[in-house]
């Protein structure tokens, strides 16, 4: 069996006196979209952070494909094939669409050490950028400036910047944070799409969007991972539907 | 065309037609005028890459400019002197020649830069704007106290340096040599923006977090910035020096840090040319106002206020309207 793409061990995360991540294990296999669950203040984005390389836990390893990234930064994880989007969108607001895009493409060719040379008008910084806003629907507004699009096209090109990166695993939070529901019908139905390419680590609130995507899903309880497993026995477990579904579902 | 584009070509245009006229009038002090705001502007370029793009708010680029004058003082001084200087056991000539101590300068300049970057571009927000202050004047003690080089008093330059081909003491031939100058640091500048360098650069300075998650340090790209922007402040410092014969600490002193940043709000932060506006303003009101007022910084600081409160992009802004994306 191959490695997974992301390998989570014993992380541990505490704010004063809060446990944001309590001996947090998981991992990302190749080919799936595992879910990650939990209500407000789990410690779901921090986990996130973790992973991403942006907090440095108190514990813990992180894998990227094998390979322990426990010491490394965000942007050297990034370069390792880790595509991170944000609960709260990080964009480049002044810039326009296509040249957030075109960072993308560029940090994963490790261009942003080219001096010279105008980067819109590089074939091969913007074709690959253009390709990636098709796939989100966002080619007609390749030159519109970020600050001018809507949340939900916000939302569209955080994911397109993900792909240009093209990258070994995705880790989302709250990718359909925001969003009506038409937002996050054609969101769902872009991340379907997306698994193919790469594993998806998706935290999301939304549960038709979870149990639609999901191959696994784990739910976070204060910190601690209550439970693992396929949709249906999650949906089926007392223990989370206690915790956190409720008795709705 | 843009706005933007015409407004720049008239800035530039008008830079060079004002010396032009002044010396078809016979007004040389005009020439002279042009030639300060011309080196002001480069200053205030080398300052924008920083401060503009990078959004790094630097109060201590007076350490540049100062180190640049003083490259150019201290190699004059000693050419001027016929005595040679020792530098690290060897026997140094100084040099008339502008060519040398530009470069001289710019090494110097992207040296001290590298230092006090390294130290202070961990830190962010006030940190950096006390940590860059607090750097620039321990270079201004230094130059205070270091005697072999006037101290306080500076040093004096019997005759302008001299650049191959150029009649350097002609008032418009210095004029124009800086102006070229000028022009080809704003057009490398123009390059630098739209590289991909310049894009993480500038997506930096609006989301730091974003330019990492892409898999580009933060760090390295705002030092590498930082460098340049030092060169780029310690070349018109040497140029500056060498129009007025003179370099003394009040190069290196913040209030010549705070007047370099007056010169790139004025003029339009981010803008390209941004701190050409900035510095022609700044001198014109010098002339303008100073004849009339000896407060006339207060009406500086008021214009200033405004431009900070009611036209965000400075007179660039003002004039071009919101920066668009450039290719
Ligand atoms: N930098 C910080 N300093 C102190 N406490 C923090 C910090 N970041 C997060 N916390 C706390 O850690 C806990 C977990 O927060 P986190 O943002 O990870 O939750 P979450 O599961 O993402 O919640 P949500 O669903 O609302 O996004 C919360 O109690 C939060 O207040
Ligand atoms: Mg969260």
């Amino acid at each position: 069996m191959t490695e997974p793409a992301l390998e989570v061990r014993g992380l541990r995360k505490s704010f004063g006196a809060i446990v944001a991540s309590d001996d947090v294990s998981l991992d990302l296999r190749g080919g799936e979209v595992h879910a990650l669950i939990g209500p407000n203040g789990a410690g779901k984005s921090t986990l996130i952070a973790q992973i991403a390389g942006a907090l440095r836990p108190d514990a813990g390893s992180v894998r990227l494909a094998g390979r322990d990234v426990t010491g490394l930064g965000t942007a050297a994880r990034a370069r390792l094939g880790l595509a991170r989007t944000f609960q709260v969108s990080a964009l480049a607001m002044e810039l326009t669409v296509l040249q957030n895009v075109v960072l993308g493409v560029a940090g994963r060719a490790g261009g942003a050490w080219r001096f010279r040379g105008a980067a819109l008008r590089d074939p091969a910084l913007v074709r690959p950028a253009r390709e990636a806003l098709a796939r989100v629907g966002l080619t007609g507004e390749a030159t519109s400036v970020v600050a001018d699009l809507s949340h939900g096209q916000r939302r569209r090109l955080e994911l397109a910047v993900a792909l240009a990166l093209k990258p070994r695993c995705f880790v989302m939070d709250e990718p359909l944070a925001g969003l009506g529901a038409d937002g996050s019908a054609e969101m769902t139905a872009l991340l379907a799409g997306l698994k193919a390419q790469a594993p998806i680590l998706l935290v999301e609130h939304d549960m038709d969007a979870v149990f639609a995507l999901a191959d696994r899903i784990s739910v976070l309880v204060y910190g601690r991972i209550i439970s693992t497993g396929p949709p249906d026995a999650i949906r089926a477990d007392a223990a989370v539907r206690e915790a956190y579904l409720g008795d709705a579902s | 065309m843009r706005r933007e584009t015409i407004v720049n070509a008239a800035l530039a245009l008008g830079l060079l037609a004002f010396p032009l006229w002044a010396h078809w009038a016979g007004e040389p002090f005009y020439i002279t005028l042009a030639t300060r705001a011309a080196i002001l502007a480069l200053a205030g370029v080398g300052l924008n890459l920083a401060l503009g793009t990078g959004g790094l708010v630097s109060l201590g680029h007076a350490a540049f400019f100062g180190l640049g004058g003083y490259a150019m003082g201290v190699l004059a001084w000693h050419a001027q002197m016929y005595t040679p200087m020792q530098v690290f056991g060897m026997t140094v000539p100084g040099t008339k020649s502008m060519p040398v101590i530009w470069l001289v300068a710019m090494s110097g300049g992207a040296l001290l830069a590298a230092l006090i970057g390294a130290l202070s571009l961990r830190s962010s927000g006030v940190y950096f704007i006390m940590l860059t202050l607090a750097f620039g004047q321990m270079v201004y003690y230094f130059a205070i106290s270091w005697p072999a080089y006037g101290g306080e008093d500076g040093l004096s330059i019997y005759l302008r340096n001299g650049f191959p081909g150029l009649n350097t003491l002609d008032p418009l031939q210095f004029f124009a040599l800086t102006y070229a100058v000028l022009m080809a640091v704003i057009w490398g500048m123009a390059r630098l923006r739209a590289s991909p360098f310049g894009l993480a650069l500038a997506a930096a300075r609006q989301s730091p977090a974003r330019v990492q998650a892409v898999g580009i340090g933060v760090f390295p790209l705002r030092l590498a910035a930082f460098v340049l922007s030092g060169a780029v402040t310690a070349l018109a410092g040497a140029l500056f020096a060498d129009l007025n014969r003179f370099v003394s600490p009040s190069m290196l002193s913040w209030h010549t840090s705070g007047e370099l940043i007056v010169i790139v709000v004025l003029g339009g932060v981010a803008r390209l040319y941004g701190p050409v506006a900035g510095a022609v303003l700044l001198v014109t009101l010098e002339h303008v106002l100073g004849g009339v007022s000896d407060y006339w910084q207060i009406f500086l600081g008021l214009g200033l206020l405004a431009v900070v409160l009611f036209a965000r992009g400075g007179l660039i802004g003002a004039l071009a309207g919101r920066a668009v994306a450039h290719d």
